[in-house]
């Protein structure tokens, strides 16, 4: 390699790839609290979004306890059955709409552009925009809690969340944050879109994106594909409810099938859009930790690229037990069954990323082998449940509650604070601390498993879910108390994990640039990073950037280790 | 090369693991309560999800094992600071493509094998000559509709609503009034009953784990499945719970499935038709003393 070629000035005229700025005016740089609510600088959005995500990450994790709770003996009367209804309600729907696919969204948004070398989203104001769209949505809806909250779940099924069944302020407050949050999505979508697409550093073929980009631009197609529809469903709802349409109301000739076809129809590929960017950080976080490169780089991406086209083809396998015709079930079952293939694909490229390695147990780590060992478990259940024979006897049960879960919290939520330990030091400039992460991992991993490993149990022994109580049948006592207790061990990890990230924000030693010694471009700059991102755009030569510059600096300066900016981080 | 020990090693684990992986059956055959595979016993057709269940979970648990054992052996063998070096590998073609070949070939057995039990579970098979006397069943086109080979079933139309279940017993004879219930269903044994499924307002799912899997009563919607109790059983009580969210009350939505020998069944049914024609004669009373004028004590 021509050591002249590492590093190029980006004012070269042989750069024709990054689009050159121009400006009609320079504008003063805010300060205090309007610097944050004006903002239209990816790091500050991104932020932004990741903090607000765990505070609804907050709410929705209290409601789990109180749903616990009253959950832990049977016949229990700490929760009247409306407000048992309305917690599920308001869980399911914080945790989907409000907190893994805004924490993706805010992710993406600090990462993606460093990653390839951009100095922000293509549409800034846009993207504040988009923010700003998805605070509206939560706030809409937790504004149910004072009026009547919805109590239709985070399904709404009709004709259950029709008017005749649920009168009220809940589910429209619902159908607002559907739409509130869809735009704000989809407005995001598109941005993330043609960041990607047009604003990487030069060098940067497709081949060689980090695939943490990789799973951001698939989770953005995945929403433009998914999110009108929902969008339709939900305002076919309305009408029905305040217009005297009858889309879904059978009585009157409609059908109450076609809500549950549109919604699973975004529904469906939903669960992939929530777990896609966990993929790519793990598939981050995996090659810097054991100090090798991911193993089958194409792989993973096409992989990635294939569930994601799968899961836009299986969405009426949450319809096994509905009238509906054999071929109909054989069709999404088969369907379901061939994700099972590139999920396979990715597990064994991930556990052969750490094979032959060096492998550090830091915090990110340990979450991301925790991913890796409880998604597996998810996707063995959730091929289980695609053989619609079994599903008859399993649907809407606890095990399938346990199934999501192991989808949903062993796997998205164990990337996202994998991620979050990984990114951490980048976006404060600081490192958490190693042995609360690790205490808050145990925690985390133990009470994880002993709240949902036992769920499958209370499914097979036929405790329905969405049942605010139940009577002393079978075992299901004890198993929910297991189950409940459990859950406080999990949400005891979580706050370890919370008091250790806020008071790393003073206490944390310095991180410097590059702390992991990883591999993409976030690294080759200070921590934080500063408002422009990058003086100077790295030539991209590899997947691993920062490992060639590092390598050519070591190479030139004949020592094993190298920080090649350290002095812009001083 | 590690890559070629690696695979002898997982040779040799496979046997024991697999052992390993099918322990719980045998719990699962003592177990009363169920706490590793579903619930069974009342149908032949939940016998045979419950045995199509076991299959995939062995399956599962052999996966599981063999992967999380693989891991976890890599976190041990790998971990830094023994002095050993990151290979820089990239990639190998045909490791990837074997196990993506692997994860084919292993799904399609599963379907095949959940093609073959398929029949068992969703087609009723003929009462039994010991059963009670069957009518021939109606077709009833457009729906998942499946008929016991001989066309003869008992017919009985579940009818869902906010919040309880109305069992009506369709004796195929128009002339006579049916006989209906509401929550307790009483069935005869070693007799196919048919289940006509259907709700008059939102979604219900009817579901009584032992006798096989849930079906939707959807209203304007037809929604078949069966139950055949052996006679073993005559004189069980099965549970059943509704399983799909349908409001306030849907925790005690539930229902009982009581299983009565053909000459009990027959018993309860005449019981039953008495008492109707009971009601129906007292009814008639009432309105002529309401026609004449006068009110009722
Ligand atoms: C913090 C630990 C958590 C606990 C203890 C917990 C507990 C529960 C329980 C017990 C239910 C079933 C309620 C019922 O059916 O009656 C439930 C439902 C659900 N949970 Fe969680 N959960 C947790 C975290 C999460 C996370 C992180 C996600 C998503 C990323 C999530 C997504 C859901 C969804 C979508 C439902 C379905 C809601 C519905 O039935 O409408 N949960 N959760
Ligand atoms: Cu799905
Ligand atoms: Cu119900």
């Amino acid at each position: 390699m021509a050591a002249a070629d590492v590093t190029t000035k980006t004012t070269e005229p042989t750069l024709p790839r990054v689009p050159l700025l121009t400006t009609h005016s320079v504008e003063r740089e805010l300060t205090g609290w309007r610097a944050w609510v004006l903002t239209t600088d990816h790091k500050k959005i991104g932020i932004m979004y990741i903090v607000t995500a765990l505070i609804f990450f907050v709410l929705g994790g209290t409601e789990a306890l109180l749903i616990r709770l009253q959950l832990g003996a049977p016949d229990n009367t700490l929760l009247d059955p409306a407000t048992y209804n309305a917690m599920f309600t308001m869980h399911g729907t914080t945790m989907v709409f409000l907190f893994v696919i805004p924490i993706m969204a805010g992710f993406g948004n600090y990462f993606a552009p460093l990653q390839i070398g951009a100095r922000d989203m293509a549409f800034p104001k846009l993207n504040g925009l988009s923010y700003w769209f998805y605070v509206c949505g939560g706030v809409v809806f937790y504004s149910s809690l004072f009026f009547g909250a919805p109590e239709a779940a985070w399904t709404s099924y009709a004709p259950l969340s029709d008017d005749a069944y649920t009168p009220g302020f809940g589910t429209d407050a619902w159908i607002f944050l559907v739409h509130l949050t869809g735009i704000s999505s989809l407005v995001g979508a598109i941005n993330f879109v043609v960041t990607i697409a047009n604003m990487r550093a030069p060098g940067m073929g497709w081949g060689r994106m980090p695939i943490f980009v990789w799973t951001i631009l698939i989770y953005s197609v995945m929403l433009i594909v998914a999110l009108p529809v929902i969008a339709v469903a939900a305002t076919l709802l309305l009408t029905d409810r305040h217009f005297g349409t009858h889309f879904y109301d059978a009585s009157a000739g409609g059908d109450p099938m076609l809500w549950q076809h549109l919604f699973w129809f975004f529904g469906h590929p939903e669960v992939y859009i929530m777990i896609i960017p966990g993929f790519g950080m793990i598939s981050e976080v995996l090659p810097v930790f054991s100090r090798k490169p991911l193993f089958g780089y194409k792989a993973v991406a096409a992989a990635t690229a294939s569930i994601a086209f799968l899961g836009t083809l299986v969405w009426a396998h949450h319809m096994f037990t509905t009238p509906s015709p054999t071929a109909v079930l054989v069709f999404f079952m088969i369907g379901s069954f061939l994700i099972g293939i590139p999920t396979g694909v990715k597990l064994f490229n991930w556990i052969f990323t750490l094979y032959a390695g060096a492998i550090e147990f830091k915090t990110p780590l340990l979450f991301a082998v925790g991913f890796l060992s409880m998604f597996l478990i998810g996707g063995i259940s959730g091929i289980i449940l695609a053989t619609f024979p079994i599903d008859w006897e399993l649907h809407d049960s606890y095990f399938v509650v346990a199934h999501f879960h192991y989808v949903l919290v062993g796997g998205a939520m164990f990337s996202i604070t994998s991620g979050l330990y990984y990114w951490y030091p980048k976006m404060t400039g600081r490192m958490m601390s190693e042995s609360l992460g690790k205490w808050s991992f145990w925690f985390m991993f133990v009470g994880f498993n002993t709240t949902f490993l036992i769920q499958h149990s209370l499914g097979l022994d036929g405790m329905p879910r969405r049942i605010y109580e139940y009577g002393d049948i079978g075992h299901w006592g004890t198993y929910n108390l297991i189950s409940t207790i459990g859950s406080f061990i999990l949400a005891f990890g979580l706050l370890l994990s919370m008091i250790n990230a806020y008071i790393s924000l003073k206490r944390g030693p310095i991180a410097g640039p590059d702390p992991w010694r990883a591999n993409t471009l976030e690294w080759f700059i200070p921590s934080p990073p500063p408002v422009n991102n990058f003086d100077v755009v790295p030539r991209v030569r590899s997947v691993e950037p920062l490992k060639d510059i590092r390598q050519e600096v070591a190479a030139r300066s004949q020592t094993v280790e190298a920080t090649p900016s350290a002095t812009a981080s001083a | 090369m590690p890559r070629k020990s690696l695979v002898a090693r997982l040779r040799k684990g496979f046997i024991p693991l697999a052992a390993a992986a099918s322990a719980p059956l045998f719990f699962a055959q003592n177990a009363s309560a169920n706490w590793i595979s579903t619930e069974h016993g009342g149908s032949p057709n939940a016998d045979a999800i419950h045995s199509l269940y076991l299959i995939l979970m062995i399956t599962g648990l052999v996966v599981f094992f063999l992967v999380e054992g693989l891991l976890v052996y890599t976190l041990w063998k790998f971990r830094a600071g023994r002095g050993h070096e990151a290979q820089q590998i990239h990639g190998n073609t045909k490791l990837e493509i074997g196990w993506t070949g692997g994860a084919a070939v292993l799904v399609i057995i599963l379907a095949v094998v959940s093609f073959f039990k398929l029949g068992e579970i969703r087609d009723p098979p003929n009462s039994d000559a010991s059963g009670y006397k069957t009518t021939t069943i109606a077709k009833d086109p457009g729906t998942n509709q499946k008929i016991p080979p001989d066309g003869k079933a008992m017919h009985i139309i579940i009818t869902a609503f906010q919040y309880g279940w109305r069992f009506t017993y369709d004796d195929g004879d128009p002339s006579t009034p049916n006989v209906y219930a509401y929550r307790d269903l009483y069935a005869p044994t070693n007799t196919t009953v048919l289940l006509d499924i259907t709700s008059q307002d939102v979604i219900h799912s009817w579901w009584v784990p032992q006798l096989g899997g849930k079906f939707d009563a959807v209203q304007g919607f037809h929604n078949w499945t069966w139950f055949k109790i052996p006679a073993s059983k005559a004189g069980s009580v099965f549970r059943g719970q509704c399983a799909e969210l349908c409001g306030r009350n849907h925790a005690n939505m539930t229902l009982s499935v009581h299983a009565l020998s053909p000459a009990d069944f027959t018993k309860w049914l005449a019981d039953k038709q008495a008492q109707l024609e009971q009601a129906k004669v007292e009814g008639a009373k009432q309105r002529a003393v309401v026609d004449a004028g006068e009110t009722l004590k």
